[in-house]
This record gives structure tokens, sequence and C-alpha cells, in this order.
């Protein structure tokens, strides 16, 4: 009886592993290594990279440089409204990508709110890099933010009060102390915002088109090439596998600051009292 | 040196904070039970806690007046603050950790507290009692005018709790700071402070000499606290000018102190003395009955005999044979019998 069940869960496994790999090993048993090469040089898909990876730095430096302080001040200040706010930066992470971009496109197109003004400057944001590079933050900061606030959350208060008690001010303590030791997890919350950027495809493809070299990135190139030439849209895809699973293992191998942090009794004021 | 002056009040969990206090260039304990209040005193004096009332000042520096709406940034408040569990950043070395503060008496706190072969390793890698000198180098590498211990011996073992315990004590001594620790034990305050408060439920309730607090217990609670035998009963003059005290039980017992009414009969252990039989010697009071315990402290003996604790050393135990459940006699002298208010 037991032995029967062990062999129904060893099979469960087996299925549902196959199901998932199969498909991204059928990518790379459909066409020849140099085929794929060959695909991969293509004046489209090398358009495509560069689109890709020019709108993805540009999003991610904005990620960043934006979110890190965002993170950190939701993380440490308590105040009324924190909660809805946290969860309103996570409202993108469930949001269909197709209502994330009509909603850009409300916002920032010709008869939008932001649009009309930006218009009367001669700004025109949709059909634009600069139309990928917002959907890319859009549905990518709130993975990092997220996470960011999880990471600088983990730092013990202890540690932030030990370091001002001894003369570092409140950035100084931000660069020494809540940035390092946060840093593993804000690496990981970097990589899984990369990836999504770069998988990125609903709300690009309704708010900056799928224009060959100009807002054409990966996946929408593999979406193009589809009934034009498959092997193009094989080789991008392929590519994205490679990716995705050094994405997946960059995030599993990260060194952890967090087994070093010490567990301090002292937390904040109210709550303490010894 | 400017001496410290701290007078707070702020709401805690299950009562209010107020208390005043002024530390000279000398250290004062705090001591009472967990939860009393004594962390929140350092973090207000620190400025990591924002009290609803108070002032905190160093001579004529205010750190902090909640009435002239005046609170320095930590950082900019010269004390150095050494965290219960020690808070050593986990990510820098020992040197590191240490030059935090400053730089130029890195190096010669390194030496002075014994950690220089230490400079390189990580926090993760010390032991409680070298961590414990880490963040008091640390603390003291701000060159501060006032330094703060939270619990200092709480997060060591029992056996290196002894060792550091003298460390500090001898540290503490040259340095002559302006020195306020909190503790909830009494022995560790008493061999660290000239001066300890004790506190509860955020008031301090006495202040004095270890010395003081043990012949002198203003209450119940501090006779308990600093480790006194406390007998229950009521008090009445007596002949010749003492009073005596009937206990529960029906005997009485005498004491030099002048009180009526419900009180409590302090006695310290060590002022106890164990006999086989009654002796004629000058002490009023004696109290008969089977051993109830033994436990052995160090080079002495703890020995229970009805309500009372006496302390005597392991050499007298062996001389006299004690054992469990024999009967034997304590006795104790009026005058070492303290009579505190019972409410």
């Amino acid at each position: 009886m037991r032995r029967g069940f062990d062999v129904l869960l060893a099979v469960a496994t087996g299925l549902a592993l196959a199901f998932l790999l199969l498909p991204m090993l059928a990518l790379f048993l459909r066409i020849s290594p140099a085929e794929l090469v060959d695909a991969l040089t293509s004046e489209v898909a090398l358009d495509a990279l560069w689109v890709s990876l020019k709108t993805g730095l540009i999003a991610h430096a904005f990620v960043l440089l934006v979110g890190t302080p965002a993170a950190y001040f939701l993380a440490m200040k308590r105040f009324r409204g924190r909660d809805v706010l946290v969860t309103l930066v996570e409202l993108p992470l469930v949001l269909p990508p197709a209502v994330a971009g009509i909603a850009l496109l409300t916002l920032f197109g010709q008869q939008g709110l932001l649009g009309q003004t930006l218009d009367a400057f001669g700004i025109q944001i949709p059909l634009t890099q600069t139309a990928v590079v917002l959907a890319v933050i859009f549905v990518a900061a709130p993975f990092y933010i997220r996470q960011g606030i999880a990471s600088f959350e983990a730092v013990d208060p202890a540690l932030t009060d030990a370091s001002r008690t001894l003369g570092a001010g409140p950035a100084r303590t931000f660069r020494r102390i809540a940035l390092p030791l946060a840093s593993s997890g804000l690496g990981a919350g970097s990589v899984l915002a990369w990836a999504r950027g770069t998988g990125e495809f609903g709300a690009t493809i309704m708010f900056a088109g799928s224009l060959q070299g100009v807002t054409q990135t990966m996946p929408l190139a593999i979406y193009a090439q589809l009934g034009l030439n498959q092997d193009v849209a094989i080789a991008i895809g392929a590519l994205l596998v490679l990716v995705s699973v050094t994405v997946l293992l960059s995030v599993k191998l990260l060194p952890s600051w967090t087994r070093f942090t010490s567990a301090s009794l002292i937390r904040s004021a109210p709550s303490g009292s010894s | 040196m400017d001496p410290l002056h701290v007078s707070l009040a702020h709401p805690l969990r299950s009562f209010r904070l107020e208390l005043e206090l002024d530390v000279g260039p000398e250290t004062v304990a705090l001591v009472g039970p967990s939860g009393a209040g004594k962390t929140s005193v350092l973090r207000a004096i620190a400025g990591l806690l924002r009290p609803e009332q108070g002032r905190v000042a160093l001579g004529d520096e205010v750190w902090l007046d909640t009435g002239g709406r005046i609170f320095l940034q930590p950082e900019r408040r010269s004390v150095g603050l050494v965290f219960q569990e020690y808070a050593l950043f986990p990510h820098l070395t020992v040197a590191e950790n240490v030059a935090y503060a400053g730089r130029e008496r890195a190096g010669e706190l390194l030496e002075q507290l014994g950690i220089t072969g230490l400079r390189d390793a990580r926090p993760g890698e010390l032991s409680g009692g070298e961590r414990q000198r880490v963040a008091l180098a640390r603390a003291l590498a701000r060159d501060p005018a006032v330094l703060l211990l939270d619990e200092p011996l709480a997060a060591l073992d029992a056996h290196t709790r002894a060792r550091v315990r003298a460390e500090l004590e001898d540290l503490l001594a040259r340095l002559r700071l302006t020195t306020l620790l909190v503790t909830h034990d009494f022995q560790d305050a008493a061999a660290l402070a000239e001066r300890v408060g004790v506190v509860v439920d955020g008031r301090i309730v006495q202040v004095g000499s270890p010395a003081e607090l043990i012949a002198g217990p203003a209450s119940p609670f501090v006779a308990d606290f600093t480790g006194g035998n406390l007998l229950r009963g009521t008090a009445r003059p007596a002949s010749s000018g003492l009073t005596e005290v009937t206990l529960a039980d029906g005997s009485r017992i005498f004491s030099t102190d002048r009180l009526e009414g419900h009180v409590g009969a302090v006695v310290y252990p060590w002022e106890v003395a164990v006999a086989r039989e009654a002796p004629g010697d000058s002490a009023q009071n004696h109290v008969l009955g089977p051993i109830a315990g033994m436990v052995p402290v160090a080079n002495r003996v703890r020995v229970r005999i009805g309500p009372l604790t006496a302390e005597i050393t392991a050499a007298s135990v062996e001389r006299l044979g004690l054992r469990l459940g024999e009967p034997v006699v304590a006795s104790f002298k009026a005058t070492g019998t303290r009579l505190v208010p019972l409410a």
C-alpha cells in the first residue's frame, strides 16, 4: 500500500517535470546549434537583442535608483497608511499585463491624463523606446521594491541604532550598515525584476508597439517572427531560456549576510521596555 | 567632568516610566526585574527613544528638553552604548567595527581590551566574552563622555560571566567615565557600581550604595532583590526597647528597628549562623527546624531552615556534619534584623 503511494508520488513528479521541461528542450532540439547561431545573428534578432538590452538597462537603473530608497523608507518608517502603500506598490504584480498596457496608454497617450500636457511640449511617448522603458519599469519595479522592503526589514534594528550612537547619521547608517546587510536580498530582487522586465510582452506591445530596431524587444520579436521566419523565433526563445537559467542560478547562489546578523532583544522604541 | 542629568516621563506597555537621575564621574547601576523600563532609560539618554516628557543634559549641554523642544540626534550625543546582545556589525571585521566610530583610538582600544589578535575576525566567529570586549572597544572609540551598558553580562554563560564581570569591573575603575548600566542582577550591580538604583515599574524605589541597600532596604521588594530573607509577621514594642515580631507560625523574633503592625523582617543569609543546639551566644533570634535544602555557591553553602536561608562556609558544613533533614538551630542577631513595612 505504502509502496504503491510512493510510486504514485514519483509518477506525478515525473509528469510535472516532463511537462515543464520538454517544451524548453524542444527549442534546442528543433534546430541545430549552427542554425541557432545563424538565426541569432540575423538583423531582426540582433535588433531585438539591442532594444531589449538598452531599454532593460535604462529601466533597471531607474528601478534600482528609485526603488532602493523607496524600499528603505517603507521598511523603516512606521506611519499611518504604510500597509496600504506597500499593498499598492505590489498591485502591478498581480495586474494582467494587458491592463498595464491600457493603463499606461490612458495616462501617457495623446488623449491621456499626462499625455495631453506632454503633447503640448512636443513630447510623445507611445510607440517610442521611452514607452518600452516605462512599461518595463511598471511591471518590474514591484518585484524589486517588494523584495527590498523585506530585505531592509530583516536588518536588525539594533544594528542601525548602534550605528547612530556611534556617530553615524541616517545617510551613513544606510550606506554602511543597512545597504550592505540587505545587499543579498536586494541582489535577488534586482535579478527577479530584470527577469520580469526582459520577458515583458503584453504592456509593451499595447503601449510601445512592435517596431523593429525601436520598440521590438526579444519577446515581441519572437511573436513577430512566428509567421515569417520560425527559426529566428526559436533561436531568440532558446536564448531567453539560457538567460532565465542564469537568472535562477544567480538568485539561488547569491551569498547571504543574513546568517551573520545577530539577533537582538532590543526592538524599536514602543515595544522595547525592559 | 560634566555630570549627566536625566529626568523622564514616558508611557510604557503597562506603566509609566517616571524617574530622575544624576550621574557624576562614577558607575551607577539601575537594577530591577526585566520589563521595568531600564532599557528605555538608556535609549532615551542615547537619543534612540524620544520620551513624552523629559530632560537629558550633560553639564550645560542639553540633549533633550521636551519643554524647550530640543532633541539632539543620537549621533550628536557624546555617548557610547553597549547593547545587550552587543549589536556588532556582522559584515565588518573586529577592527572595522571598532574603527566605525573613530579611527584614531581604534588601535589603542584593541590593545587595551586585549583583542588585537582578533582584529581580522568577524563577529560571528567570536565567543560571548570576546564580543563583549569588541562592543566595549567600539563604544569607547568615539571617546564618549557617557558610557551606557545595557545588561552587559546577560548574554554570557555562567562560567564566562564571572570572569567578564571582573574584567569589566577593572576596566570601569580605570576609565572613570560617567557610566550608567542596567541589569536585572543585583550581584552584578553590586560588583560594578558605586551607586545602585532599584527600578520597579518605571520608578526608582531606592538609591544607595550596594551596602546601604543590603543594610537598609526600603521595601520588601528591595530586600528580596538584594538577596535577603523576608519573614512576615506582626510587630509590637517589647521590653528593653526592642521590637518583637510574631511570625505566622507563632514563633517570635526581635529587632532593634522600631516599627509596629504588619512588617517584613529582613535578614541576610550571611548573618545567619547554623548550630546543632541552641547556642548560648548573644543572638536574640533562634529558628529551629530540619534542614530543608543545601545548595553549594562557590566556597559557601546555602542552607535552608524553615523560612530562612543561611549562608555558611563549606568548611562549617563539613565540621558540623550537616545533612538534609537533620534538626538544627539558625540564629541571627536582633541588630542584624531589619524591619520593613508591608502593605
